[in-house]
């Protein structure tokens, strides 16, 4: 393998697990729902799956586990701001909070042991081809997963009915109730949607980015996951745009730290937001774009007047 | 003629018996019989919180009674739903539009909708349909783009997709010009001809009597007359809803007319938000003893109008406007209240008032910096003097007749009226020299208007230039000297209040005015 394939790679496995949440919080938050719970729904997800992989041996039921725990965070979270209408930010702050101290919980007894990686697919004949061929055909199946989600979720929301019904759910609740759709059941949909894909970016740590359990893994990428859905005014394509923006700029900074470049380690470490904010900022001027995609009733919980 | 000489055409198409809604402990309806036909135009009158959209709710499946029943076609129904309302053929177009703004008109048109009607090409059915009915719609537009009266389209055009028996319309002319409301009466005119009932709620008693054919009254959740509105004048009407009769507002001709106090030179601000109105090169003037009406429709930039004089929006060029020859533009809002300026929202509830506070922190909120007329309320450094205060608040509320639950009660305790009252009350009792009020008597019982409306005369002998922005054109002939028409950030000149029209006003709401700066900013 060139040192550029190696590169590329490292991208992709980068960007990937921020593409997985981020795609499912831009579901969430298009119907009106502000959870800030990615990060604890992702270490849960990280942790279980890789329990489940040890212990069963097999990876795949890694990936389910870990997508179980992250519905169960999400249906919890669901259950605290859409039923009982606690405030969704501190409630979507303790879920996370709750997530890192219960992961560290289920982990103790997993740091260190050795984890289960999920096979790469190679396509026969097409993952032989030179230069692309590795990069295109031969990735690890969470990564067509997460492709697949993003075409899924674009199309779905801009095409057909139940992501109009989603779009309307977010822009006005109350609107949407007068007209019969049953706000909360949305709600709860795209929530547990969201703690789905946001386990399956936990699975990804930790069964194929770095095939075991250490506490706190996820570090922070579930936040950069929301930043990601906010700077992308709430489309998809941009989404992917700037994961895997973070996810290059990330990797090449490390590169150039380990070649020795002489350019401070802190500046390197802080170029990916940097770069992914610009760009973001750069490609939503378009204010009046930005606010018709904007959920317009965004962390507010629904109460019906009756 | 639709009654046909079949066994249904002498039954009623929706019977109400008994019908009563309860909040905790608040009878918002109490007991009401109302009956509706196929074929006729069946109007709701009553003053605000009279109990109207509680009735129609209820009718709707938006809420659910308390006790009494509903017959459907001569069968005892219980409408679960706004939606088992609609599969059972009972449309309504709402006053606030449940409409979403970031998306189209066809995106809409389809939320609405039930599986069936949305097969096959929705937007081309959309666009003969209202063309049809005369109400133009483009399919594929943003509701965010559309002005209101356009925005009702889309509502009655949703409606009718449904082809339903019976349709519900809730004060539909509160946000038309003159002429679109003549247009919204062929179509109703057209729909009851085709057999479709209409129940009609509006407090415009020319309008019920120039459509309707039955009328129901209510007054405190109670049923108080049904009447033929053909046999009835407007006078007897209102006495009905209102329950006495009405404070006529008394004006005398303004003979002493002094210096302008307020200017506006060639403002123009662009909007602050996407969806907001741009101001395009305004011209006004008010005199001393002069009020000023600025009608049109709602949406046309009156918001954006009434930020930039208050200060609010501060303008980017340095002399458009001007209070007491005095350049403003760079100043705030309290210090052009220290000048002399009172300003009243559109919002009371959130803008005018917050609905948290009680009364007197909200006397404070607005005073804090400039109480002209009254000793200072600040004593000290950062001390508050609680009893001028309380005072002060109570005079506001006996002079302007403020009813409330205790004597500093938190603002959102109030009524609408009454708040409105407050605020009103709050600023005029400063007896400031100029005056700024948006919708003055929007959403306010006849009382509660004809008081502000008189207060707002008297400040206007006394000397002080006013500019009212409204909507409303019996509002606007009752209070102005001279007008002015908002369309699409324009302004058009002003005119002596004597040398207008309705239609002349509706015209120039729609734009007539604008054309020349059109063309040749085009």
């Amino acid at each position: 393998m060139s040192p550029y394939e190696a590169i590329l790679l490292t991208i992709i496995t980068a960007s990937t697990p921020l593409l997985l949440a981020a795609i499912g919080e831009l579901v969430v938050e298009r119907s009106g729902v502000l959870n800030l719970g990615i990060e604890g729904m992702m270490v849960m997800g990280a942790v279980c799956g890789f329990a489940a992989a040890h212990v069963s041996g097999s990876a795949w039921l890694g990936v389910i586990a870990a997508i179980v725990a992250g519905i169960a965070m999400s249906l919890l979270f669901g259950l605290l701001t859409q039923t009982l209408i606690t405030n969704q930010v501190a409630t979507g702050l303790s879920i996370t909070l709750l997530g890192l101290g219960l992961s560290g919980l289920i982990g103790s007894g997993f740091v260190g042991l050795p984890g289960v990686q999920l096979a790469n697919v190679s396509i026969p004949w097409l993952s032989d081809l030179p230069y692309v061929g590795r990069l295109i055909f031969g990735q690890d199946p969470l990564v067509y997963i997460s492709i697949a989600l993003t075409v899924a979720v674009a199309y779905v929301l801009s095409r057909t009915r139940i992501g109009l019904i989603i779009r309307a759910v977010g822009q006005s609740h109350d609107s949407a109730h007068a007209l019969g759709y049953r706000v909360v059941a949305v709600r709860y949909a795209c929530i547990a949607f969201g703690g789905a894909t946001s386990g399956l970016a936990g699975a990804y740590l930790s069964l194929v980015y770095t095939p075991q359990w250490i506490e706190n893994m996820t570090a922070g990428r579930g936040w950069i996951a929301l930043a990601l859905v906010v700077f992308s005014t709430w489309l998809p394509g941009r989404l992917a745009a700037g994961a895997y923006l973070f996810g290059g700029v990330w990797i090449l900074g490390l590169y150039a730290q380990a070649m020795g470049m002489g350019i401070p380690s802190q500046l390197l470490s802080s170029l990916p937001y940097v770069v992914t904010i610009v760009a973001l900022v750069i490609i939503s001027t378009n204010r009046r774009l930005s606010v018709i995609n904007t959920p317009a009733s965004l962390g507010q919980g629904f109460v019906p007047d009756r | 003629m639709p009654n046909k000489s079949n066994n249904h055409a002498s039954l009623a198409l929706l019977q109400v018996t008994e019908i009563t809604k309860k909040f905790g402990d608040f009878y918002a309806n109490d007991s009401i019989n109302l009956s509706i036909k196929a074929g006729k135009v069946h109007a709701l009158l009553g003053e605000n919180g009279a109990g109207k959209s509680t009735l129609v709710k209820m009718m709707y499946g938006a809420l659910q009674p308390s006790s009494g029943s509903i017959h459907w076609q001569g069968k005892d129904v219980s409408i679960a739903s706004p939606a088992h309302a609609r599969e059972l053929g009972i449309g309504m177009v709402f006053q606030h539009f449940s409409l979403f703004e970031a998306l189209t008109v066809a995106e809409n048109i389809s939320l609405a909708l039930p599986v069936e009607l949305r097969q096959g090409d929705l937007s081309q059915r959309i666009a003969d349909l209202s063309k049809d009915y005369g109400l133009p719609l483009n399919p594929s537009a943003l509701v965010a783009d559309l002005s209101v009266g356009e925005r009702q389209r889309i509502e009655i055009v949703r409606c009718l997709l449904q082809q339903p028996k019976l349709l519900i319309m809730d004060e539909p002319t509160a946000v038309l010009t003159p002429q679109e409301a003549k247009a919204l009466f062929a179509t109703l005119r057209r729909l009851v001809e085709e057999g479709c009932a209409v129940l009609y709620i509006s407090h415009r008693l020319e309008e019920v009597k120039q459509i309707c054919h039955d009328a129901t009254i209510l007054r405190h959740g109670k049923l108080v007359a049904e009447v033929d509105p053909q046999k009835e004048t407007a006078a007897t009407l209102a006495q009905l809803m209102v329950g006495s009769s009405v404070h006529q507002v008394s004006r005398q001709a303004n003979d002493q007319v002094g210096d302008i106090l307020l200017q506006l030179c060639h403002l123009n601000q662009k909007a602050s938000t996407p969806f907001g109105v741009d101001l395009v090169d305004l011209q006004l003037q008010v005199k001393a003893g002069e009020i000023l009406a600025v009608a049109g429709v709602a949406g046309n930039g009156q918001g954006e109008l009434f930020a930039a004089i208050s200060g609010e929006e501060l303008s980017p060029d340095q002399t458009s406007i001007i209070m007491f020859g005095e350049n403003c533009n760079t100043l705030t809002i309290n210090q052009r209240r220290c000048l002399g300026a009172a300003f009243v929202p559109e919002e009371r509830m959130g803008h005018g008032a917050v609905e948290h506070l009680t009364l007197t922190d909200n006397i404070l909120l607005s005073r804090h910096a400039c109480n002209d007329t009254n000793a200072p309320l600040n004593r000290g450094w950062i001390g508050i003097d609680r009893s001028q205060l309380d005072q002060l608040n109570q005079t506001i509320g006996l002079d302007y007749d403020v009813r409330k639950s205790k004597e500093d009660a938190v603002a959102g305790s109030l009524s609408g009226g009454n708040l409105q009252k407050f605020v009103v009350g709050r600023e005029l009792n400063r007896q400031p020299k100029i005056l700024v009020i948006n919708q003055p008597t929007w959403g306010v019982d006849a009382g509660a208007a004809a008081l502000i409306r008189q207060a707002v005369i008297d400040l206007s002998r006394q000397g002080s230039a006013i500019l009212i922005i409204s909507q409303d054109l019996d509002e606007i002939f009752e209070l102005a000297d001279t007008i002015a028409v908002m369309s699409r950030g324009q302004l058009s000149p002003i005119y002596p209040a004597s040398e207008l029209s309705r239609e002349e006003i509706g015209l120039m709401m729609a734009g007539s005015h604008e054309q020349s700066t059109l063309a040749s900013g085009a």
